[in-house]
């Protein structure tokens, strides 16, 4: 009785938590239709209010109806300047989250990771490539990754998050400025498209609270320079999956938005690459209540497998404080069409032509037909693969990354981030990960990687326009502000991201034998015994004990046989 | 005293008997899908039947050992050293020459010393090594927060193939036996009619034939 009365008060608090980060914030009460307004002359104020002849609408308040947003725009920020001057905390609760200040202090390690500081295996580090890299950042114009954002609340982009209109966009080259009129000839988008004049009074009209998918995809799908190049489970299929792709996201299935794992709150975002949720204990939520971590289990609980056959379910219980979720039910990534990149070669990167032009090559088609670089001059030798196979790792979720002027062993290969946790502890769990295989510049003398500073036309000195590692690096160095030999190699690395999208339909979950086999997914994973994986000592002895009673018997029967003939045929008895 | 044909395997007995052999020999086929040492069945199912069959014999265990002491059964498998060298004599060189097997069976000991010897040390020491791993490797769940989980796992794991594979051993040899001496047919035939011939006192018999338990 006790707990039934302590659920239905968790299940009603839960409900009305659940509504106030969704509409609270963003409707200003005044606009909110008054009980009993029709019966009376309809107040100045509330002039714009719906009637009861008018559809029901999801928001309380239609942003289309405000004189603050019917424009002209002239930029991005003018747009933000109307969106505070109701909503006047929100740019501060942005200002506060890791999507502004590309900022994380990760308190177990001690280290402060985010995209202004640490190296990655793609495309390197920001520092000196700022307008390229910071299309992407939530604000309009950080041009330079050493010093924080300026404390400007004009600077945050809103709409980027809230656009509704579906033409909103970032150009990929303008420290997150949307591309307006009139747009630069052969100008791109964050996606790679080409650019198109922005409408932004239609898209200051459009806003809505919850970002759509396409909000967050079309940075997200799109990080590393390409869709899917990146992360491997986040690509422009999930824009529209189908089941198979993604069970959560698909229309067909339970056509999540981002925000519905990765809640929020104060503009802050549940969900992270440096301390992932692996776990979610939490013996006394029901399944499907409020939460605030964007695990499996929040939802799903720590026993999820239910019959048909409880044994089997009880079986695949038992694997849940060894496995994380994803390990079987994400039998693979880059689902759905579109490849990740799997390897980046940098030192091939700078050959021209024997006009001294770049080289590129399309070696890699994806299943949709589409094809993909393998080589450019720009960038060096890539692989490309779709449905991969994760890499698999204990994990507690805690990434260690190797920072800029961390002293490396070039004769190893050098993990970018290395991955924590231990086997069989209560906090880890075997993790998949995308392992993306780099060849990376760095520092012969001083034994650290290389900043590199890839993108700056004009500048005299950016690999993308010059195809001069010298430049490039002595460039990339200085801005940092880091000393630099003059002497470069390349080292190899791994960078590794986990895989926790594409979830899988249960159909289509790993089965026993991907593991329970000799060779299987866990071969070569210390701390585990995994039954079937091999014919162990007790199974070798044991074999041969088996054919010694055999041989045994064999031998005993011949010789009764050859006995038996020598006695002229006597059966006994 | 003389031979004749009377019941000696109860219904129960013989029950108890071939549900071993089938259960047995179905553990030996999935157990073996689960070392790897075939492919057929899936390993989910082979899992699933290796478990329900297990529980299921260790059940039938439970009712067989009941009925041993409550019987008074369990005293044709206490070894003992009379006619130990005879027998084993016989299966080392006598086998070979033809010779008459020297144990003649009694309705109290229809187990030679050799046999009684082996089947003792089945059930006393591979039968409680296969269910006591069983068991354990089957109940992981509930201990495998303990320190040095998957340690102990691999240990209990290589112990019970171990153990199972003894008693694939002793099935051969047992297999085997039943070819020496009336031939396999002869030997088979009283676990599946439950009649055997076997040496009885003129009293026995009087006893039995008033039970109707003597065929000739």
């Amino acid at each position: 009785m006790t707990q039934s009365a302590l659920r239905i008060t968790a299940f009603v608090s839960a409900v009305i938590l659940g509504q106030l980060p969704a509409y609270a914030q963003d409707a200003p009460p005044e606009e909110t239709p008054a009980i009993g307004a029709q019966s009376t002359p309809v107040a100045q104020g509330a002039s714009k209010a719906a009637h009861m002849s008018d559809p029901v609408k999801e928001l309380t308040a239609d942003h289309s109806k405000f004189d603050q947003l019917k424009g002209p725009f002239a930029s991005g920020s003018e747009v933000t300047e109307a969106c505070l001057s109701c909503h006047t905390e929100a740019s501060n609760q942005v200002m506060h989250s890791v999507h502004w200040t590309w900022e994380y202090q990760n308190e177990a390690t001690g280290q402060t990771l985010g995209k202004a500081h640490e190296m990655n295996a793609f495309c390197g580090n920001v520092a000196s490539n700022e307008v390229r890299c910071t299309s992407c950042h939530t604000g309009y114009g950080w041009t330079d990754v050493r010093e924080p954002m300026p404390d400007d609340p004009t600077k945050v982009d809103c709409l980027v998050c809230h656009d509704k209109s579906g033409q909103y966009t970032k150009q990929d080259n303008l420290a997150g400025e949307p591309p307006l009129e009139p747009v630069a000839a052969g100008a791109k988008t964050i996606t790679g498209a080409a650019a198109w004049p922005v409408d932004l009074a239609e898209a200051a009209q459009s806003v809505g609270a919850p970002p759509g998918r396409d909000n967050c995809g079309n940075c997200h799908f799109y990080g590393g320079g390409g869709d899917n190049v990146k992360h491997g489970d986040l690509s422009s299929a999930l824009f529209n999956p189908s089941r198979d792709v993604d069970v959560h996201m698909s229309p067909d299935g339970q056509n999540f938005t981002c925000e519905t794992c990765h809640v929020s709150d104060k503009h802050v975002f549940e969900g992270s690459r440096y301390e992932t949720d692996v776990i979610d204990p939490h013996p006394d939520r029901m399944a499907g209540s409020a939460h605030d971590a964007a695990a499996c289990q929040s939802c799903h609980t720590d026993s999820p497998h239910e019959g048909p056959n409880p044994l089997i379910a009880a079986k695949l219980n038992d694997h849940t404080d060894t496995l994380a979720c994803q390990t079987c039910h994400i039998p693979s990534f880059a689902r759905g069409g579109v490849a990740t990149k799997t390897v980046w070669d940098w030192s091939t990167a700078g050959k021209l032509d024997e006009n001294g032009k770049p080289i590129t090559e399309e070696g890699f088609t994806q299943s949709d037909g589409k094809h993909l670089h393998t080589y450019m001059s720009k960038k060096g030798d890539f692989e490309w693969s779709e449905n991969v196979t994760p890499y698999y790792a204990w994990s507690n979720g805690e990434m260690t990354f190797t920072l800029p002027e961390e002293e490396i062993d070039p004769t190893q290969v050098v993990e970018i981030n290395k991955i924590g946790g231990n086997p069989g502890q209560p906090d880890s769990r075997i993790f998949p990960f995308k392992r993306m295989v780099g060849t990376q510049a760095y520092d012969v003398q001083r034994n650290v990687l290389a900043y590199n500073n890839v993108y700056g036309p004009g500048n005299g000195t950016a690999l993308w326009s010059y195809y001069d590692w010298e430049k490039t690096l002595k460039a990339g160095m200085d801005y940092a502000g880091v000393e630099y030999s003059g002497e470069f190699d390349f080292v190899h690395t791994y960078m590794y991201w986990p895989i926790t999208h594409m979830v899988a339909p249960a159909d289509d979950a790993l089965q026993c034998e991907s593991c329970h086999t000799q060779g299987g997914r866990m071969a070569d994973l210390a701390g585990i015994y995994v039954p079937g994986s091999e014919i162990n000592l007790g199974g070798k002895l044991g074999l041969a004990m088996f054919l010694m009673a055999l041989l045994g018997a064999l031998g005993h029967g011949a010789l009764r046989l050859i006995n038996r003939g020598k006695k002229n045929g006597g059966h006994h008895g | 005293m003389a031979e004749h044909c009377v019941k000696v395997y109860s219904r129960f007995n013989r029950l108890w008997h071939w549900s071993q052999v089938g259960s047995i020999m179905l553990l030996f086929f999935t157990g073996a899908r689960l070392l790897g040492l075939h492919p057929i069945l899936p390993f989910g199912a082979a899992v699933l039947i290796h478990t329900v069959v297990a529980l299921a014999l260790l059940l039938l265990w439970a009712f067989a050992t009941f009925w041993l002491f409550t019987t008074g059964g369990y005293k044709q498998f206490i070894p003992r050293m009379q006619g130990m060298w005879e027998v084993s004599r016989f299966y080392a060189y006598g086998v070979f020459k033809g010779e008459e097997h020297p144990y003649v069976k009694s309705y109290e000991r229809r187990h030679n010393p050799l046999q009684a010897a082996a089947y003792f040390a089945l059930k006393m020491m591979l039968f409680p090594a296969i269910w006591i791993s069983g068991l354990a490797y089957l109940s992981y769940g509930f201990w495998d927060h303990l320190d040095g989980g998957s340690f102990w796992l691999e240990i209990i794991a290589n112990f019970h193939v171990l153990a199972a594979f003894a008693i694939a051993s002793f099935v051969v040899v047992h297999v085997y036996l039943l070819t020496i001496g009336h031939g396999f047919r002869q030997h088979v035939r009283p676990m599946v009619s439950g009649y055997e011939k076997v040496d009885l006192t003129p009293e026995a018999e009087a006893y039995f034939r008033q039970q109707g338990r003597v065929l000739d």
